[in-house]
């Protein structure tokens, strides 16, 4: 064992020296020097102010604004330094205590039932920056409502924010929340 | 379940069937100590690297010399880990200024790390400084991956000579593997990822004032150069608490994408390379195709349960369209959730894009069921090859009891010093899992960390124990693992798990190289054509899976019922 215990330490260094700093820190280096704004985080900037990341969901619960999934972080929900998914199981009483409280919510807000399922559910990072088609279709008249706008000016808007999948195959119809509602600030001036 | 969402799911695995030939005769030149395409550039630092800790290359081991060296190495790079997390505070590039990880919480990220599990008690972003993360866990991604595949190829010559006592050298090939496989890939990959949208600085968060007004924290750090080494050596953990599902760790589909095909390929590939080394490319392929039955067997179990929703909601007025979205992403949705998730636990990769413990019974069942069998579909890499290869001779030496023929796989004779060494190393699992799981379902203390009580309860501890005993490391996460009766147990259960499984394997390489290779005659039963394929997937489900049937039956299975029942707990 022994004379197994300089190579074994030699080559933890070593390695270390070469996997540890000299790998991260090369993909660092070309990274921000070649893809800064990926790199840093795809911020959004609007006039010298960070408002978000496109990747990162932010939470929104004004009417004038789409509204995002429930998140399960905490304290406060999309918390994008602590990030967290529920983690209850289907048989959960807390699951469903919470997603009844949640569809008289939406139903309280003018979205009748049957509720899309990314409305209710949290999702696995607690900070999904999407939300379904039908989710921001059914959100369509009380945001119209609140911004005193048209609510085929409004659809349309909607509409337009759809991601499809790649090739109608790779990945899932999307909305990106706050994409949308930069948008929809942009459209009421 | 729908024809896009299978469409998608076959493109991947036709882009890895693809990948397999090249990659696994690289891999097979690489461990043959050939020159490759890399050898200019990469031949000096390895030379470099053998001078410096003074091994020749040429001299080769004995199975026990070359299993104490692979001991000794995880050992120093195991108390290295454990020191750099308890020394965290007063290390460099820990701009948040986090403290000493605690003791308990430091030895099991260690043993998560070295042991290839890496099993999440820690939440990155909350807890790990960025030199933690960089020279700690990034390190050890790369460490633990080359040492498995090390063991890989040692069992793999074993069985390709003829009458030796010696299966190479560790250090070359942990040295090997690291060099010419692991570290040109994850650059690839790592810049890959960054232009899918991977964060890549030093930066610890910036601060967004949101459209409401509030500010948002919100982490960064150097994401992609640990993702695509915790993909391509299946490792699993995450930067971030929520691992891949997290959207700087997995942003977009095609991020997915390329996160799956990378945790798959090189354990793909490598049994291809198992088949070039003993001459037997068909052998290769009748072994993965064995994986890929029971692996697409089980995205379709885990697919078409979360597909369904979860009634309980249904019937409060949710439209069960989208599926069970619990704990899952809008961008990846049901098919690319449960590809990952039995991907993912086939292999012994561990990493999650949605959670696993929010899954439905049935849909949760798989990747732990995955899980038990051993950790062989295709495994990690190295050790998802050495645990199929025992479960070959297991099914050989069945075989040859049926029809009453001295047992051979691949010419060597598979006698009772074998099949004690199989039988040890195969029985690990259960007593590991099945004890541990036990013990801790009757300690009030132990109990008191489940998340949701009732059936669930029970699939949250046995999922936990059979993660790590697996060396896998995704969760049920509504477990708390972060304290010292689970952190030291679990810790120890990935110890037995990794080491106590590949020390009786080793044995059997060495038991294996001494013997001549046989020619074929016609009495020898072929073990590269379809009527072995069906014995082997019978022998992993008998012998990997039975013993876990009555656990199973009590957790996951009493779950979906209780959900069909609309029952809550």
């Amino acid at each position: 064992m022994l004379n197994h215990l300089r190579p074994a330490l030699t080559l933890v260094v070593a390695l270390t020296v070469l996997t540890g700093l000299v790998y991260p820190l090369t993909i660092n280096a070309v990274a921000q020097a070649v893809m800064p704004q990926k790199a840093n985080g795809s911020l959004i900037d609007r006039g010298g102010t960070v408002v978000g990341s496109t990747l990162i969901g932010q939470n929104f619960t004004a009417d004038r604004y789409f509204w995002p999934r429930p998140s399960a972080t905490g304290p406060d929900p999309y918390n994008a330094a602590a990030s967290s998914g529920s983690n209850l199981g289907t048989t959960s009483a807390k699951l469903r205590d919470r997603a009844a409280a949640d569809i008289a919510r939406l139903n309280g807000a003018g979205m009748p039932s049957p509720i899309p399922a990314d409305a209710v559910t949290t999702s696995g990072s607690g900070l999904d920056p999407h939300i379904s088609p039908a989710f921001a279709e059914a959100q369509v008249a009380r945001v119209a409502k609140a911004r005193g706008l048209e609510p085929a000016s409004v659809a349309s808007l909607v509409k337009q924010q759809i991601e499809e999948p790649t090739f109608g195959i790779i990945g899932e119809a999307r909305v990106n929340v706050l994409e949308l509602n930069l948008a929809l600030d942009a459209l009421k001036m | 379940m729908t024809t896009v969402g299978w469409l998608q799911i076959s493109l991947l695995f036709l882009a890895v069937l693809f990948v397999i030939k090249p990659l696994g005769l690289y891999m097979a030149r690489v461990f043959s100590g050939e020159r490759t395409v890399l050898s200019p550039v990469l031949g000096p630092i390895e030379e470099g690297f053998y001078r410096m800790s003074g091994v020749d290359p040429n001299k080769e081991q004995g199975w026990l010399a070359y299993t104490l060296a692979m001991l000794a190495f995880s050992l120093v790079g195991f108390l290295a880990l454990y020191a750099m997390l308890r020394f965290q505070a007063h290390l460099p590039l820990n701009p948040q200024g986090f403290p000493a990880v605690p003791a308990d919480l430091a030895f099991n990220t260690a043993v998560s790390f070295v042991t290839n599990t890496n099993w999440q008690n820690y939440a990155g972003e909350t807890t790990l400084s960025h030199f933690s993360q960089m020279a700690g866990l990034t390190v050890q991604n790369f460490l633990s991956a080359a040492t498995g595949m090390a063991l890989a190829v040692a069992f793999t010559r074993a069985l390709a000579r003829s009458k030796v006592t010696t299966l190479g050298n560790f250090w070359v090939d942990m040295v090997r593997a690291t060099l010419y496989v692991l570290l040109p890939l994850s650059i690839v990959v790592a810049l890959a990822f960054v232009a899918m949208g991977l964060p890549q600085t030093l930066d610890a968060s910036v601060t967004a004032r949101t459209l409401e007004g509030a500010d948002q924290v919100i982490s960064l750090g150097p994401v992609a150069s640990q993702e695509a080494i915790k993909q391509l050596g299946t490792n699993g953990g995450g930067f971030f608490n929520v691992n891949a599902a997290h959207p700087f760790e997995n942003p977009t589909a095609w991020s997915n994408y390329l996160n799956i095909f990378a945790m798959l390929s090189i354990s793909a590939a490598l049994v291809y390379s198992f088949g070039q080394m003993v001459g037997n490319r068909r052998q290769g392929w009748a072994l993965i195709s064995a994986m890929a039955i029971l692996l697409i067997a089980g995205v379709t179990v885990t697919y078409w349960a979360e597909a369904q929703g979860n009634p309980i909601l249904t019937a409060l007025g949710v439209d069960p369209a989208l599926g069970n979205m619990e704990g899952k992403e809008v961008r990846f949705g049901q098919a690319m959730t449960a590809l990952y998730a039995a991907v993912t636990t086939g292999l012994s990769d561990g990493g999650v894009n949605g959670m696993h413990g929010s899954f439905t019974g049935l849909g949760g069942l798989v990747p732990m069921f995955l899980m038990q069998l051993g950790e062989v579909l295709p495994g990690g890499v190295g050790s998802g090859l050495y645990g199929m290869l025992v479960f070959a001779l297991l099914s050989v030496f069945v075989a040859g009891l049926m029809v009453g023929r001295t047992p051979e796989f691949l010419g060597k004779k598979i006698e009772g010093r074998e099949m004690t060494f199989a039988m040890l190393a195969v029985l690990i699992l259960p007593l590991v899992i099945l004890g541990f799981t036990a013990i801790s379902a009757m300690l009030p203390f132990a109990v008191a960390s489940i998340g949701t009580a009732g059936p669930h309860g029970l699939s949250e501890i046995l999922y936990a124990y059979t993660s790590t005993a697996g060396n896998n490391g995704s969760a049920f996460g509504g477990l708390t693992g972060n304290t010292p009766w689970y952190n030291t147990t679990l810790g120890i259960a990935m110890l037995l798990g990794r080491f106590a499984y590949v020390v009786p394997v080793m044995a059997i390489a060495g038991s294996l190289a001494a013997k001549v290779k046989a020619p074929a005659s016609a009495g020898t039963f072929p073990t590269d054509g379809p009527l072995f394929v069906g014995l082997l997937i019978g022998i992993i489900l008998i012998l990997g899976g039975l013993q876990f049937f009555p656990a199973l039956a009590l957790g996951p299975v009493v779950e979906h019922l209780a959900m069909l029942a609309g029952q809550t707990f």
